[in-house]
């Protein structure tokens, strides 16, 4: 459900950029989800979809750059991919981990014309 | 999964199964992994006779040939939200003021941890109440009925409060300094994980009527709340809950998160929670003073 929150927020940022930068179409938008956020890119699709009808996004494709999770086990000090927040360690086992990729969702760049 | 490069697209499934995305192709990985069909950013793409400068964004070798341009953005989603967050976190800093996001499913018994919480901790220090819940006010009328000032904020269809509702509620209620704020979020243990709304803490609560599985299956919320409160213990005698495992589930997604284990209603374990608020109103309380001794020094120099 807080897709339609971002989704909004999403619009608000390009609208922001729409006035700044002096376009009025967006044809693709740029994004970096981390693998370990709580968003789902169907599902932010769908509402990105909806809220920027009639808006400079209308019809605007979105890209979403997966970012893959990562993290330091503090254990072993050894660099592992994770998928989840109660991954152990492949190396060690242990649960010490500290996230250090993953948790991104930043609007990248815009193509706009 | 994608078959080019290994991403997935999402953690959806349904019977364990991935949802298919209807915007991920087979096609030959590109720079960026995603795309589909770029629009035409050259001239055109389809004449034989035309020199096909590039169809996709990486390959935009014919700038000035289109109208289309690359526009760098680089901002959080969220940043708007987290501005308001870091205006909120600041003015209730100045003042001294402790502030906890209390997240949890519904009906895990935050109201009544709050109308407890309340009626011992209010001899000690002003406390203030922010109420978050799609409709109805009765949680506001819960809290106002213990004497305390409180806040109702519905989202409406929202699932989550946003720093803003609450930068606004905090424009409204009667703040008073070195004081306690507490925010009750709609019950929901998914999307308040994101929403920084300028607390101290985020407080997790978790009752015993509910799975010993809750951590591994709303990971995000554990792994952001600093303090997991273990609610309804009282009921333990007559439930098969394994409070050892839930703790051991939470410290998978969160290694070290302190939990305490209370009954709102019975009154077991709360004073922990009280000692743990008491000191931490404190320590606010301390370091905003310190802040004005040395804006007062600063500014005399």
């Amino acid at each position: 459900m807080h897709e339609l929150s971002l989704a909004e927020n999403l619009l608000q940022i390009i609208e922001d950029a729409a006035h700044e930068q002096q376009f009025t179409q967006v044809r693709t938008v740029f994004l970096e989800i981390g693998q370990l956020t709580c968003v789902e890119p169907e599902s932010l699709r769908f509402y990105f979809e909806i809220v920027t009808k009639d808006s400079v996004a209308q019809h605007a494709k979105l890209e979403i750059i997966e970012i893959a999770g990562q993290a330091l086990c503090k254990q072993c000090q050894q660099h592992l991919l994770i998928a989840t927040y109660y991954q152990t360690c492949s190396y060690c086992g242990s649960y010490e981990i500290k996230i250090t990729q993953g948790e991104e969702m930043r609007i990248k760049e815009l193509e706009v014309e | 999964m994608c078959t080019t490069c290994g991403c997935s697209v999402g953690q959806a499934r349904i019977n364990g199964k991935p949802i298919e995305s209807q915007q991920h192709p087979d096609k030959p990985l590109r720079f960026r992994p995603h795309t589909t069909q770029y629009f035409p950013t050259s001239a055109t793409a389809n004449s034989l006779e035309m020199l096909d400068f590039g169809t996709g964004i990486t390959e935009m070798h014919a700038s000035g040939m289109s109208q289309a341009r690359m526009i760098k953005i680089e901002r959080d989603i969220l940043d708007k939200n987290n501005e308001y967050a870091a205006r909120n976190r600041r003015r209730l800093a100045e003042r001294g003021i402790f502030a906890l996001n209390l997240v949890s499913s519904p009906g895990s018994g935050k109201t009544t941890l709050l109308v407890n919480t309340i009626q011992k901790l209010r001899d000690h220090f002003s406390i203030a109440v922010i109420e978050g819940d799609q409709q109805t006010d009765h949680d506001a009328a819960r809290i106002r009925a213990t004497g305390v000032p409180a806040i109702q904020i519905n989202t409406g269809k929202g699932c989550h409060l946003d720093a803003r509702m609450v930068a606004h509620a905090i424009e409204q209620l009667p703040l008073q300094d070195n004081s306690l704020l507490l925010i009750e979020n709609v019950g929901n243990l998914v999307c308040p994980s994101n929403f920084d709304l300028g607390e101290a803490h985020k407080v997790v609560i978790l009752s015993v009527t509910e799975g010993e599985d809750k951590p591994l299956k709303y990971p995000d919320m554990f792994h952001v709340a600093d303090l997991m409160l273990l609610n309804k213990c009282d009921l333990l005698p007559y439930l098969s809950f394994d409070t050892e495992l839930t703790i051991d589930y939470a410290h998978r997604i969160h290694p070290g998160l302190p939990v305490i284990s209370l009954s709102a209603t019975q009154g077991t374990g709360m004073h922990t929670w009280c000692d743990w608020i008491r000191t931490q109103c404190r320590r606010a309380a301390i370091a905003s003073e310190t802040h004005h001794n040395h804006s007062v020094t600063f500014e005399s120099i």
